[in-house]
C-alpha cells in the first residue's frame, strides 16, 4: 500500500444570530436555550462596554488619558466569553479586552486608570482570576496553558481562557502554547479575536491558511470558527468548550471572525491602509445592533426602554469618570516597592536616593 | 543639505540606499502602506514596491530569523522591529545565529543584517515601549550596536551600518525622533562605525553618553560652563565596538568622568566604561568615576515615567561631586 490518506479534515463555521437579527433555531436548540433574561443581559452588557469604550476615546482626545485600543465591533466576543466563564475560571486577555475585563469584575475607573499610564490600573479585584493585559503580542498564551496545567495537576474543576488577535497567531508563543495544550490535554480555551487586521497588516499576511480555526487540527485538538459578531454563537461555543475542558477532555481553539471598526489605537490612522467601504460593510454587521433587532422583534423592547438603558449606562460611565479623576496621584516609589518581595541593599540605596530627589522635585514643582 | 528631523533622516538614508543597492530589502511590521508606526519607511513602498518593502507576519523571531537567511544568501536586509521591547522575541536568532554565522561557518557565510528599532523612553507609551537594554546586545560577541543622537548622525551612521559586513543593531532614540531638526547632507553621508564624537571640548570633566541622553548632558555642560567648569562631552555613537581610545584620551586630560545613560544602572554600559577607565587611566583620575543612570526597575508607565530618566540636574550634581572631590 504505497500511498494512503492518513487524515482529512474539515472546519466548521457557526452563526446562530445573523446580520438581520434572525436566529437559527436548529443550532440553538442543540444546546441549552438562551432565556429572555440572558439575551437582554447580553444586550445591556454590550451597550455598557461600548459606552465605556466611547468614553475612553473621548478621554484620550481631551488629554485625560493616554493611548487606547478600542474594542468597537468586537463586543460580542467579549460579552459571550465573559458570560460563558465561571468566576472560578482563569482568564488571560490580550490588550484589546476592555469589555471582557469589566465583565470579569474590573471597575470601569480602573480601565481608564490603566490607559492613563498608571500601574494601579493592572490590579485585579479579590477573587478575580485574571492576568493583567499583555502588551507583547501573543506572549501570554503559554501562561494560560501553564495555569491550565496547574489546574489539572491540582485537580481543580476549572478552565482557563485566553484571548488574542489574528496577528498573535503568527508568533511562536501561540504555536508553542497550543502544542503544549494538545500534548498534555489541558483545560484551556483559546479565543482568537480575528478582526482581520494587525495594525495595518491584513489577515492574508498572517497566514496562507483559510482559517485560524484549522490550526488546532495540527496540534491534535478541535478548532472551530464562529461569527465574531454573533454573541449567541460565541456564548454557546465557548460555554461548550469550557465545559469540555472542565470535564478533562482537553483544549479547543475558537476563531471569532470579526472586524476592528476603529483605528488600531488612538495613535493610529487606519485611513492610511484600509478603505472606508470596507469599514462600512462591517458597520452593517455591528454586533450590538444585531442583538437589538432580535430583542425588539422577540420581546417587548421599545425605544423608551432602550433610551432608559442608555441613560443608566451613561450615568454609570459618568460616575466612573468622576471616580477616575478623583484618584489620588500615583506614588512613584512604587517602581521600587513592587519589584521584589524584599529589596536588595543596592535597590534600597537607589530608593533612598530617589526619595531625596523626589523631595527636591516636588518642592520645585510647588514653587 | 536639508533640515530634517531624526525620523526623516532615517527615511532619507533608507531611500538613498534602496535606490543605490537593488539587493537591499526592508522587512517588518506595518512598514508598507502605513510607513512604519513612526513613519520611518513613509513613501518607500510607493517608490520601491512590495517586493522590497515587505510587511511581514507579526513575528519578531520570524523577521530576524529570515533576515539572517536573506543576508547569508547575499541580500542586504534591513529589518524594523516596532519597539525595542519586542526585539526580545528575537533574542535567540540574534544571539545564537546572527552573531555567530560568520565564526560558525569559518567565514564562508556572513550576516550583513541591520535591525533598526525605536529605543528608549519619554514618549508616554504603554508598557515595554520604553526599553533601553542595549547592554544585552553589547554583551553579545558578534553584534555591533549603534545609537545616533541627532538627525545628521542618524543618516551617516545608518548608511554605514547597512554597508557594514556584519550584523548591526541600530537603536533609534524615539524621544528625539521629532524633537530636533538639523541640516543633514543630501546624498552620500557616511560616518564610520566605531568612532566616538567629541561634541564639546573641555578640560575639567568628561561626560560620556549617547542617544537621547546627549541632550541633557549638553545642557548640563552649558550650565556648568557658567560656573567655570569646562566639561568635555563625548557622544559614543557606536556602543559596540566601543571607541575606548577617545574615552581614555579625554579622561587622561580631564581626570574626571561622569557616564550618563538612560538604561538601568546595574551592568549597564556605564559599568564597562568605568572598568576601562580604571584599567587604562587610573593614575589620571582625580575623583571616582560616577554614573547617572536609570534605576534598576522597569521603566514606569507614563504617569511617572519622567522620574526614571536622568535629568540635567542629576548630571550637574554628579559633575559637582567629581569636581569638588
Ligand atoms: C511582540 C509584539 N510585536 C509588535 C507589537 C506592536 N503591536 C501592538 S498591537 C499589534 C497588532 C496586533 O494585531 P492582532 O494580534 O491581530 O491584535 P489586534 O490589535 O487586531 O487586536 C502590533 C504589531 C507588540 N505589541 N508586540
Ligand atoms: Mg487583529
Amino acid at each position: 500500500m504505497p500511498k494512503k490518506t492518513l487524515q482529512e479534515f474539515s472546519v466548521e463555521s457557526i452563526q446562530i444570530l445573523d446580520e438581520n437579527g434572525k436566529i437559527d433555531t436548529t443550532l440553538l436548540s442543540q444546546t441549552d436555550q438562551i432565556s429572555e433574561k440572558t439575551l437582554k443581559s447580553f444586550y445591556e452588557s454590550m451597550v455598557l462596554i461600548r459606552a465605556i469604550d466611547e468614553k475612553a476615546l473621548n478621554l484620550q482626545r481631551t488629554g485625560r488619558m493616554g493611548t487606547y485600543a478600542s474594542i468597537q465591533g468586537q463586543e460580542a466576543i467579549q460579552v459571550g466569553c465573559a458570560a460563558a466563564l465561571q468566576p472560578s475560571d482563569w482568564c488571560f486577555p490580550a490588550f484589546r479586552a476592555t469589555g471582557l475585563s469589566v465583565l470579569r469584575g474590573t471597575p470601569i475607573k480602573v480601565i481608564y486608570q490603566y490607559w492613563s499610564g498608571d500601574e494601579r490600573g493592572s490590579e485585579m479585584q479579590d477573587g478575580q482570576h485574571d492576568f493583567p493585559i499583555s502588551i507583547p503580542v501573543g506572549t501570554h498564551i503559554p501562561h494560560a496553558v501553564g495555569a491550565a496545567w496547574g489546574a489539572k495537576y491540582k485537580k481543580d474543576p476549572i478552565a482557563v481562557l485566553t484571548t488574542f488577535g489574528d496577528g498573535a497567531t503568527s508568533k511562536g508563543d501561540f504555536h508553542e502554547g497550543m502544542n503544549f495544550a494538545g500534548v498534555f490535554k489541558l483545560p484551556v480555551v483559546f479565543v482568537c479575536q480575528n478582526n482581520q487586521w494587525a495594525i495595518s497588516v491584513p489577515f492574508s499576511r498572517q497566514t496562507a491558511a483559510k482559517t485560524i480555526a484549522q490550526k488546532a487540527i495540527a496540534y491534535g485538538f478541535e478548532g472551530i470558527q464562529v461569527d465574531g459578531n454573533d454573541v449567541l454563537g460565541i456564548y454557546t461555543v465557548t460555554k461548550n468548550a469550557l465545559e469540555k475542558a472542565r470535564r478533562g477532555e482537553g483544549p479547543t481553539l475558537i476563531e471569532c471572525l470579526t472586524y476592528r471598526l476603529n483605528d488600531h489605537t488612538t495613535a493610529d490612522d487606519a485611513s492610511r491602509y484600509r478603505t472606508e467601504e470596507e469599514v462600512a460593510i462591517w458597520q452593517k454587521k455591528d454586533p450590538v445592533l444585531r442583538l437589538k433587532t432580535l430583542i425588539e422583534k422577540e420581546y417587548e423592547w421599545s425605544e423608551s426602554v432602550d433610551e432608559a438603558l442608555h441613560a443608566e449606562v451613561d450615568r454609570r460611565v459618568a460616575e466612573a469618570v468622576d471616580a477616575f479623576e478623583a484618584i489620588e496621584p500615583l506614588n512613584p516609589l512604587g517602581m521600587f516597592d513592587m519589584l521584589f518581595e524584599t529589596l536588595s541593599p543596592e535597590l534600597h540605596d537607589q530608593r533612598k536616593k530617589f526619595t531625596q530627589r523626589l523631595g527636591k522635585l516636588n518642592k520645585e514643582e510647588s514653587k | 543639505m536639508s533640515k530634517l528631523s531624526l525620523i526623516q533622516a532615517v527615511n532619507q538614508a533608507l531611500y538613498h540606499e534602496m535606490d543605490r543597492d537593488p539587493d537591499m530589502i526592508l522587512l517588518g511590521e506595518d512598514i508598507g502602506l502605513d510607513g512604519g508606526v513612526f513613519r520611518a519607511t513613509d513613501g518607500l513602498i510607493q517608490k520601491f514596491g512590495e517586493d522590497r518593502v515587505v510587511d511581514t507576519p507579526l513575528s519578531e523571531s520570524g523577521i530576524v530569523g529570515t533576515a539572517i537567511g536573506l543576508a547569508a544568501y547575499g541580500l542586504r536586509p534591513v529589518a524594523e522591529i516596532q519597539f525595542m521591547g519586542f526585539l526580545y522575541g528575537a533574542m535567540e536568532q540574534l544571539i545564537s545565529h546572527a552573531a555567530r554565522i560568520r565564526s560558525r561557518s569559518r567565514g564562508r557565510y556572513t550576516c550583513p543584517l541591520v535591525v533598526r528599532t525605536p529605543y528608549g523612553g519619554g514618549i508616554h507609551a504603554p508598557e515595554l515601549h520604553s526599553e533601553s537594554t542595549e547592554a544585552f546586545f553589547i554583551h553579545t560577541p558578534g553584534l555591533k550596536v549603534v545609537v545616533p543622537s541627532t538627525p545628521a548622525e542618524a543618516k551617516g551612521l545608518l548608511l554605514s551600518a547597512i554597508r557594514d559586513p556584519d550584523p548591526v543593531i541600530f537603536l533609534e532614540p524615539s524621544k528625539i525622533y521629532r524633537a530636533i531638526k538639523e541640516e543633514v547632507p543630501d546624498g552620500e553621508h557616511l560616518i564610520p562605525l566605531g568612532e566616538a564624537r567629541v561634541v564639546a571640548e573641555g578640560e575639567d570633566v568628561s561626560l560620556i553618553t549617547w542617544g537621547a541622553m546627549l541632550h541633557p548632558s549638553l545642557e548640563a555642560a552649558g550650565k556648568m560652563a557658567e560656573k567655570g567648569v569646562r566639561a568635555e562631552v563625548i557622544d559614543l555613537r557606536t556602543l559596540s565596538p566601543m571607541d575606548t581610545g577617545t574615552i581614555i584620551q579625554s579622561v587622561k586630560k580631564t581626570g574626571r568622568a561622569v557616564i550618563i545613560h538612560e538604561a538601568a544602572r546595574t551592568c549597564g554600559l556605564g559599568a564597562e566604561i568605568a572598568a576601562v577607565i580604571c584599567e587604562k587611566a587610573l593614575l589620571s583620575l582625580e575623583a571616582p568615576v560616577l554614573r547617572v543612570t536609570g534605576y534598576d526597575t522597569p521603566v514606569p508607565l507614563p504617569k511617572t515615567e519622567k522620574y526614571y530618566f536622568p535629568d540635567c540636574d542629576q548630571i550637574i550634581e554628579a559633575v559637582e561631586e567629581v569636581v569638588q572631590f
